[in-house]
């Protein structure tokens, strides 16, 4: 039995590996993508280009301006003097936002009056927005501070000190890079299991592969193995290069890791699989890989959290093997979550690619055109 | 005349086999009420430990904010340890730490200080919840501070005002951005494998060896894909404005403009990927890489552009769902902005010319 699934494995390596074509896309393309998406996909914002429409001529105005010039999340583009100016400014994207201080600035804080600082912000990305606002308010509140300290005013009563556990400088990469470990490690699997029997269907040759000695189980493996050779040597370099290039800390065990990854790629090759012997035209597998590759990403919580999506949507996300691969990717990245803690992300990827490989090997036989 | 031969056939062809049909109608609504309710930004009833060693009326005025909010769904302990265990078996992402001597902190000098803890590994919601663990704050402050006749506590305050989306749904952008991502892969579904098919079946011979001209292959395939792909295209605008109550404040005529220049972009380059790959399963294999991923993380549909690093932000330009992004969330959320509208139209022209002139030029007829 041994002897036939690795011929098998073999002959599935070189169908895969003889096209150059076919080659270069499986192996370059998640290698550039993983340093594009990890430099690309993040939620910190860097040089948002800003205007300032200040009425005040008071010493205070400029201090507060002069914050925002000193930082590096903030880039002066303009300086107006009319309301009128504002809206262009935003509407064409020339700006992210405006900060307008009103003539009685200096005069108000003076007067220990609430002294305005508006802000206005271009909402239609509501998310950067809110992240524009924050950036905001932090050095609003620095202002704030130093300016108590320096007019000797009563302290408030209390101050609220807020830590960040596992990712300190809230450095969304360290979130993103595991996560887009995550989706190449998906992509690249489905990549290579997902057509593999729909081709030889549409080529006729799975029928003679059917008709020699070797039985699904055996070409189970073999349509199986490659798949999971490919995936786990793509994911163990792409997590290389996560910690070497992008420097995200692995705190955890590397054990528990990689006991995620094979259930993962189990679960993977066996969707794969799956779609491939279901598929009788190599168009039905493309079409079946991207439904199931597009919305296991979308609703994987890579981007958004899952706890953001409704009830019957977070259901919904249980069948996803990638789903549970991100919890422990980003567990035991950042966390150091313990092997146990992390036994109900692995139990549910086994029973996925359990039933995806059983269901696979029976449609071999089954589904014939 | 002889293209409208090629167009039945080509339509004939799509009727046999209504899988594309499937493609161009069902798919965009099935994806996009999946994701259109599936993804969101917006934090609420955020799972969070109050740890109250010593409660009080005090730590009640305190913590009564959080109960009262919607985003919060808070659970009182008594111990920090269990409140350290809520956050790292991640049923609570944050922690509120209000400590035995609290009362009394508030009345000295230098005051109490108020731990917050957050679990950080999702950066955005971290900041997201942090933002909203200070809105209590503020509230509760300002109340005590008044109370206590002292002045402000903040003396600048700011004074936010958010234009196109002043209540601030992540949907209102986040909807646009995924017509350009489905639509993104509808186009490539469509034409990825015909160019590929018919040479893997030997058709393309026979096509060659027929009268018509390879421009009026192309253009043959093109245009029924296109009224089908529109079709979805309409679909998902519906459903955008009437299911997900997005506002359209541009004009439908402009919207359309930009989608079909989109959609002959998205479809130019699945042609392009059919002619170069010859083979169906490389052509499958290039579509899932170059079309979904980029869309959807180049795009600026979700990750701003302005902050990616200047080498990435040169790559977004070569993703045609960047300049279609730019244009539905402006018509939607902004109306007809011409200054966005104009520069990005005229981007998706250049490539869609680019991507047809390319598989032109490579499906001359010869045979290799």
């Amino acid at each position: 039995m041994g002897r036939r699934i690795i011929a098998l494995t073999i002959k599935e390596f070189l169908a895969l590996l003889k096209d150059k074509k076919s080659r270069t896309v499986i192996i370059v393309p998640p290698l550039v993508q993983l340093l594009v998406f990890s430099y690309a996909a993040t939620f910190d914002l860097n040089r948002v280009p800003y205007a300032v429409y200040n009425e005040d001529p008071g010493s205070a105005s400029r201090d507060l301006l002069a914050a925002f010039t000193g930082s590096t999340n903030f880039r002066e583009v303009a300086r107006i003097s009319s309301n009128r100016e504002i809206a262009p400014l935003i509407n064409g994207r020339k700006v992210l936002l405006v900060l307008h201080i009103g003539p009685q600035f200096t005069r108000d804080l003076l007067l220990r009056r609430p002294a305005e600082l508006q802000v206005i912000v271009d909402g239609r990305n509501s998310n950067t927005a809110m992240v524009v606002l924050s950036y905001v308010r932090s050095i609003v509140t620095g202002y704030n501070d130093r300016w108590i300290e320096r007019q000797g005013l009563p302290k408030s009563p209390a101050r609220l000190v807020t830590r960040f556990w596992f990712n300190q400088n809230l450095e969304s990469r360290w979130f993103i890079v595991p996560g887009v470990v995550g989706i190449l490690t998906l992509v690249v699997t489905i990549l290579v299991t997902g057509l593999s029997v729909a081709r030889e269907r549409e080529q006729g040759t799975f029928d003679q592969l059917l008709v020699t000695p070797l039985r699904p189980v055996e070409i189970l493996f073999g349509k199986a193995l490659p798949g999971f050779i490919i995936g786990l040597g793509e994911a163990s370099l792409i997590m290389l290069l996560a910690v070497v290039w992008f420097e995200v800390p692995l705190r955890g065990n590397i054990l528990t890791l990689y006991t995620g990854i094979v259930l993962f790629l189990l679960s993977a090759v066996g969707v794969g699989l799956m779609i491939s012997s279901l598929a009788v035209t190599q168009q039905q597998g493309l079409l079946g890989a991207f439904l199931f590759i597009v919305p296991s990403i979308i609703l994987s919580g890579f981007a958004t959290p899952i706890a953001n999506m409704p009830e019957i949507v977070q259901e919904l996300t249980l069948l996803n093997p990638l789903r549970y691969y991100l919890v422990v990717l980003r567990s035991v990245f950042l966390e150091n979550s313990s092997f146990t803690l992390l036994i109900h992300q692995f139990w549910p990827m086994a029973v996925i690619g359990v039933v995806c490989l059983a269901s696979a090997a029976w449609l071999f036989r089954h589904r014939m055109h | 005349m002889r293209l409208r031969g090629l167009m039945r056939k080509e339509f004939l062809q799509i009727l046999r086999d209504p899988s594309s049909i499937a493609i161009a109608f069902l798919m965009p609504v099935v994806l996009l009420l999946l994701f259109g309710y599936g993804v969101s930004l917006d934090a609420e009833n955020v799972p969070i430990t109050l740890v109250v060693e010593h409660p009080s009326a005090a730590t009640h005025r305190f913590t009564k904010g959080f109960w009262g909010s919607n985003y919060f769904d808070p659970r009182q302990v008594p111990s920090i340890q269990e409140g350290v265990r809520s956050l790292l078996t991640h049923q609570a992402n944050g922690l509120v730490y209000v400590r035995e001597d609290f009362a009394e902190s508030l009345e000295r000098a230098d005051g109490g200080a108020i731990q917050v803890i957050i679990n950080g590994v999702d950066a955005n919601n971290a900041r997201l919840i942090s933002g909203y663990v200070e809105g209590v704050w503020n509230d509760w402050i300002r109340r005590e501070s008044q109370a206590r006749g002292s002045g402000p506590p903040m003396p600048v305050q700011v004074q936010q005002r958010i234009w196109f989306n002043s209540e601030v749904r992540s949907q209102n952008f986040l909807v646009p951005g995924l017509i350009a991502v489905i639509m993104t892969l509808i186009g490539a579904l469509l034409t990825a494998l015909i160019m590929s098919r018919e040479w893997e079946r030997g058709t393309m011979e026979a096509l060659m060896v027929s009268p018509v001209a390879m421009r009026e292959v192309i253009i043959g395939k093109l245009l029924p894909y296109f009224v089908l792909g529109m079709g979805g295209m309409g679909l998902s605008v519906l459903m955008a404005v009437f299911l997900f109550h997005v506002p359209l404040r541009g004009s439908l005529w402009l919207l359309s403009a930009g989608a079909a220049l989109f959609l002959l972009t998205a479809l130019g380059m699945g042609l392009l990927i059919s002619t170069l790959a010859r083979s169906q399963f490389v052509a499958s294999q290039v579509a899932i890489i170059a079309t979904f991923l980029p869309a959807f993380i180049l795009s600026g549909f979700i990750f701003d552009i302005g902050s990616m690093p200047p080498v990435i932000q040169g790559l977004t330009h070569a993703v045609a769902a960047r300049y279609f992004v730019a244009i539905l969330q402006s018509v939607f959320l902004a109306g007809n902005v011409w200054s966005v509208v104009l520069p990005n139209a005229l981007a998706l022209m250049a490539m869609a010319t680019l991507f047809l002139a390319i598989t032109r030029r490579r499906s001359r007829k010869r045979l290799e």
